[in-house]
């Protein structure tokens, strides 16, 4: 493989990376309070508040159920808007921020209804204030939870990465299609493949080490 | 120190409407704990025991009545008024409801987080509540590497942090083993009398009333069936429940070879039995003799126990006493006069005794 293909490789890679990290991380800005929002607004939860439940729950849905490629180019006038531009790397984390941000909230919104309901009672009974009873209570038990949903969804946003190629936004997954495929390099095809298995695997051992040690349920 | 008047509770489950199913988880219940008193509450499950102790600290909105504790009335409280009311009761659970990241110190120190109050006087507080239950040496500990007892101390060390005026036990004993159970009920004992704190104790095992609490209300499907000192409602129990869930812990009951024998007619030269229960300074009394030279009767003991309730002793004696209906009415009146409770079980037609 020559010098000029490995330097792509190695750009292709950080690219993906950089997609993913930044995507994941505004994604979780936006998701997780989402989530929290979600699962504390449910019936019978500590902040009960049905319409806005059913209203934010339908949104997510929307955005969970349009396919990632339909999303990347159905919002290229919002991802002008928001990047100045709707061509390359950083344009790409627009629509990948979106896909993230709802799988991360139902994700967040799944691990905090798990927290036994004895907990939120008992935190009322010392006197917590709701906010409180989410950060000393839900959230830190939730944790675990947390942390493997943030995983799935790196893992996934990995995935989708190799998608915004269709809108420059480079990436392995390009790199791959487009001198694997087009130009009929099967090593380079073999080469991407490879580097997502492993950056997949890495992300995984990471995620699966990190809610290990934030579990305290089972020692 | 707490005041439940006339309340009320009732519920729609969900899927039904108003008019249709609505429950009545408690009805028309008026209580008062007195300062410094452990207070018990004991009922079959679905009694309402949980829905009234909840209303203590208004987990539960009562739908009417009042709930006062230490004067104040808690159902008139806004929300903040209501947190801070809450903060001066402090709450143990059957599953203890402990957070599993936090260790056994920050589990502790939870309360006084809540109410903001700095990290330097937090962790002085929390030493000496750690001592209190026993467990300063675990204080790094995660929940998760605790048995059940140490669990339910570090609830009791949380609730006791913020320096309640109450302690509310929700079943706090119910998920333990008898002898873990025995450990923690002396240790709210302890409490109760080294800080005067004022407990109410929910339950439905008698057990737990007997060893700890100084007075007793038993609720049946909503509503207090009787209220009364413990040793008062153990040994001379009103209502037909009570004298169910008093037969586990304090033997009314008969062993069945001998129940068999006992018919209700009595024939020609049957014997009475007679159940005589003593209280306090009469299980001191020498009846049975007296009974035998001044009535004339003979006496032969079937059954017997004493029993202890908070160091107050209390005894029953099932007795097969043969003599005339005269004789047995004599006896029966005399023991009466000395206050003994007295009850004819029924009678036997040839003596046990001569038949054993």
């Amino acid at each position: 493989m020559s010098e000029l293909l490995l330097r792509q490789l190695a750009e292709a890679s950080y690219q993906t990376i950089y997609m993913v990290a930044v995507s994941g991380l505004i994604g979780t800005v936006f998701g997780l309070p989402l989530g929290v929002l979600l699962a504390i607004t449910g019936r019978g939860e500590l902040l009960e508040n049905v319409a806005f439940n059913r209203i934010a729950g339908a949104i997510v849905n929307a955005a969970r159920s349009t396919p990632f490629i339909i999303l990347v180019v159905a919002i290229i006038p919002f991802t002008r808007l928001i990047a100045g531009t709707s061509i390359g790397t950083t344009a790409a984390i627009v629509p990948l921020t979106i896909a993230a941000a709802p799988f991360i909230a139902r994700v967040v919104e799944g691990a905090i209804r798990e927290v036994d309901q004895g907990l939120i009672e008992a935190g009322k009974s010392m006197g917590a204030r709701p906010i409180q009873i989410i950060l000393k209570f839900l959230l830190p038990e939730a944790l675990p939870g947390i942390v493997h949903g943030l995983t799935l969804t790196a893992v996934s946003l990995i995935g989708y990465s190799a998608m915004v190629g269709a809108v420059g936004g480079g990436g392995l997954g390009d790199l791959g299609i487009r001198y694997g495929y087009q130009r009929f390099r099967p090593e380079m095809m073999l080469a991407v493949v490879v580097i997502l298995i492993v950056l997949v695997q890495i992300v995984q051992s990471l995620g699966d080490r990190i809610a290990k040690k934030v579990n305290k349920r089972a020692l | 120190m707490i005041v439940l008047e006339n309340v009320s509770k009732s519920y729609v489950p969900r899927g039904t409407s108003a008019s249709t199913g609505s429950v009545q988880a408690l009805d028309n219940v008026s209580l008062k704990v007195n300062r410094g008193e452990i207070f018990g509450v004991i009922g079959r499950s679905g009694a309402g025991k949980s829905t009234l102790i909840r209303l203590i600290n208004l987990l539960e909105r009562p739908t009417s009545g009042r709930v006062l504790v230490d004067g104040k009335d808690m159902t008139a409280l806004n929300e903040s008024g209501l947190r801070a009311a809450r903060q001066e009761i402090g709450m143990i659970f059957q599953h203890f409801n402990l957070l599993s990241s936090r260790t056994v110190a920050r589990n502790v120190a939870l309360p006084l987080e809540l109410a903001g109050r700095p990290r330097k006087e937090i962790e002085a507080e929390v030493e000496p509540l750690l001592e209190l239950v026993g467990l300063a040496d675990k204080r790094d500990r995660y929940p998760a590497e605790l048995s059940g007892g140490q669990k339910q101390r570090v609830g009791i060390a949380r609730a006791l942090a913020s320096r309640p005026k109450v302690l509310l036990s929700d079943e706090a004993t119910s998920a333990l083993d008898p002898e873990t159970t025995a450990s923690i009920l002396a240790l709210l004992a302890d409490i109760n009398e080294r800080l005067g704190l004022t407990i109410v104790v929910i339950t439905h095992e008698m057990d737990v009333i007997k060893r700890i609490a100084h007075r007793v209300a038993v609720l049946d499907r909503g509503r207090v069936a009787e209220e009364g000192d413990v040793y008062d409602v153990l040994t001379r129990p009103q209502t037909q429940l009570t004298q169910r869930l008093v037969a586990g812990v304090v033997d009314h009951g008969l062993p069945p070879e001998i129940a068999d024998m006992i018919s209700d007619k009595r024939a020609p030269g049957a014997a009475t039995v007679l159940r005589i229960v003593f209280r306090d300074g009469a299980a001191n009394t020498p009846v049975i003799s007296r009974l035998s030279r001044d009535h004339g009767l003979d006496l032969n003991i079937l059954h017997g126990r004493v029993d202890q309730i908070r160091g107050r002793p209390f005894g029953t004696l099932v007795v097969e006493a043969q003599g005339t209906p005269d004789q047995v009415q004599g006896a029966v009146s005399h023991l009466q006069s000395l206050s003994l409770g007295v009850e004819v079980l029924g009678y036997v037609g040839t003596a046990i005794a001569a038949a054993g």
